[in-house]
């Protein structure tokens, strides 16, 4: 009997697959059912957001950083605000700051539940998904009663944020920042020890230390490889360190460190978060400069200059001074960098967004190699890819 | 401070300039600039002759220069034991058409151990190469892709160089500023041919940019039109010259 010849298959992975996070559509080269090539195929969601935030306001550009990585907008939107301020050389009053933290961290936590969640579906778990996205209904309760929108928040403004919190939504924070780590506590009860997860996700997808420096590794995915880097501690911003709080970091950088560094961050957003409702000050929530915020409703009513300068700021925009800076924060999926070039008008000449979820979704064909078809989507799933970052 | 100049709209930054009181330098993190500037002194020192500038603004480390020694400079500062910009964070291209070699390519690496940013900018033309650093950095590969993609910049040595965000079949580079906002060509379902079709794009309204630019300059000294106002000594000569 002759030998039976194996050819090599070329599988479609997506786009639409509910694995796929988004539309990844994945060119795989399979040996059988194991992979020897993985060829991401991205863009599909492209929207040309560098281009068009070149012809809007600085003011108009926030927005569109909530449409990046829509799993926690508001971390997006700190980036960009950072860096105008730091052109400008805005200085944001200390409640804004905390503020912002506090809600910072909210986006980190409605992030890692979305992750967690959908990646413990993909490889086998439904219930987790159930009980996290009420969790995420409540986070984004919040950020309607302070914002007026669930997810695209536009609420970091350069020089603060939009407006003060509403009366009694501390107290609500507060309350469920008490609730949530029993939740945290019966996801690891599903989970962390659970037989068929342990063995979708141990040792699988191992990314060394030298190999996460090499791929542009960041954030959680840095973490888990052994990497105690944090831009919150390393290169606070907005008062993070006044904060404390503890950085998890994994040893072996497989895809079930990954999973646990996520979920120890949640528990640190939270002490994070119950620090900022402690000691928030009062004051303004924005930079008391009317040239770069825009004035109150009840001033408009009496002030000629105040409504000079509402029309100005809503029409012209304010102006930047002309400089460059790359300013990153630490964003739930890693460091999320904004690029700013200004000329002196009112218009960005140049923004570059430099999104995590790029260099960990380029490193997947390193990880997957080797590794056999149901091992990739758990790959996928621990490194946390959102397609509105990646493709922009 | 920056390298480069904008034409026209240059009055804008002192009308709308820094307060009194503010320094730039020391609002958002990174506030102590003494690490960086010493940094920047080592580096200039170890390198010497290879970059042509290195600026330090905003406590931002910036280094420029020439292509052809773009690939020892990275190699340089993620190995010596000093620098260790193990992370190569970003690539991306600004376009300048105005300049005679139009297009910035910028670098950004990060040093974990020294925690400190840098910036390397090449400056290729529309037809000079930049050389991949794929070798240096895995990372490269993809944002390499995003600058051929998006501005046409031509890595050479970079074995994977197709485009990446953009539409298969996509025409053109569309971050150059001279590549319309709203592109040449839309998509539609075409339910005769049951697939998509792509057409010329058409606009039932003008693409309208408005110029927000101010023409606030305070008050001049002369009202336009108003010639009478100021009739100096060659406005009499000129009377003079009409009789």
């Amino acid at each position: 009997m002759a030998e039976t010849q194996i050819k090599n298959l070329t599988m479609n992975f997506g786009p639409q697959h509910p694995a796929a996070h988004g539309v990844l559509r994945l060119v795989l080269e399979m040996d059988g059912e194991v992979i020897e090539r993985a060829d991401p195929h991205i863009g599909l969601l492209h929207r040309g957001t560098e281009k068009l935030i070149e012809y809007k306001t600085y003011m108009q550009a926030v927005p569109y950083f909530d449409r990046l990585d829509y799993v926690a907008p508001q971390n997006q939107e700190h980036a960009f605000a950072l860096a105008v301020e730091k052109l400008a050389g805005m200085e944001v009053p200390p409640r804004g700051q905390y503020i912002r933290v506090l809600y910072a961290e909210i986006g980190r936590i409605l992030n890692h539940i979305l992750n967690i969640t959908a990646y413990a579906m993909d490889v086998g778990a439904m219930t987790p998904m159930l009980w996290g996205f009420e969790e995420r209904e409540h986070l984004m309760e919040f950020c309607e009663r302070v914002s007026g929108a669930r997810l695209h928040m536009a609420y970091f403004r350069p020089g603060g944020v939009s407006r003060d919190m509403p009366a009694g939504l501390a107290d609500d924070i507060a309350a469920w920042c008490e609730r949530f780590p029993k939740l945290i506590d019966d996801i690891e009860s599903l989970l962390t020890n659970n037989r068929i997860f342990k063995q979708r996700t141990v040792d699988i997808g191992i990314i060394s230390t030298e190999q996460a420096y090499d791929w542009g590794f960041t954030g959680p995915n840095l973490r888990a490889s052994g990497v105690a880097w944090d831009l919150r501690k390393s290169q606070p911003y907005d008062g993070y360190e006044k904060f404390e709080f503890d950085i998890p970091i994994g040893k072996n950088g497989d895809c079930y460190d990954r999973y646990l560094i996520r979920m120890v961050e949640m528990r640190e957003s939270v002490k994070i978060m119950q620090q900022c409702l402690e000691k928030m000050p009062a004051g303004k929530v924005k930079v008391d400069d009317q040239k770069y915020a825009p004035p109150s409703r009840a001033e408009m009513k009496r002030s000629m200059e105040a409504l000079i300068h509402h029309f100005k700021l809503y029409t012209e925009g304010y102006h930047v001074p002309e400089g460059e800076t790359y300013t990153a924060v630490e964003a739930p999926k890693g460091e999320f960098g904004v690029y700013l070039i200004s000329d002196g008008t009112n218009k960005p000449y140049r923004c570059k967004i430099r999104a995590p979820g790029f260099a960990h979704l380029q490193a997947l064909d390193m990880m997957s190699r080797g590794h056999m078809l149901a091992d990739i989507v758990a790959n996928i799933g621990s490194i946390d890819i959102v397609f509105g970052e990646i493709d922009r | 401070m920056v390298s480069f100049s904008f034409k026209g709209r240059s009055g804008a930054p002192e009308r709308f300039g820094v307060r009194a009181g503010w320094s730039r330098d020391t609002v958002i993190g990174m506030a102590d600039v003494q690490p960086i500037k010493d940094f920047s002194d080592y580096i200039a020192g170890a390198l010497g002759t290879d970059l042509t500038g290195s600026t330090v603004a905003l406590g931002e480390l910036t280094l420029e220069l020439e292509a052809n020694k773009l690939l020892k400079v990275l190699a340089y500062l993620r190995d010596d034991v000093n620098c260790q910009f193990k992370i190569l964070l970003d690539i991306c291209g600004v376009d300048f058409p105005e300049r005679e070699r139009r297009f910035d390519v910028v670098y950004h690496m990060l040093s974990l151990t020294q925690n400190l940013r840098a910036r390397l900018k090449v400056q290729p033309g529309e037809n000079t190469p930049v050389p991949s650093a794929v070798e240096l950095f895995s990372a490269a590969g993809w944002w390499e892709r995003e600058a051929w993609d998006l501005y046409g910049i031509f890595f050479a040595g970079n074995p994977d160089l197709r485009r990446i965000l953009t539409d298969y079949g996509f025409e053109g580079h569309p971050l150059r500023k001279d590549f319309p906002l709203t592109g040449y060509v839309e998509v539609r379902y075409d339910d005769e041919q049951k697939r998509v079709v792509y057409e010329p794009v058409k606009l039932t309204q003008d693409f309208r940019n408005f110029d927000f630019l101010s023409p606030w300059e305070g008050i001049l000294q002369e009202l336009p039109g108003d010639d009478k106002a100021t009739v100096g000594e060659d406005d009499e000569a000129a009377v003079k010259a009409d009789k």
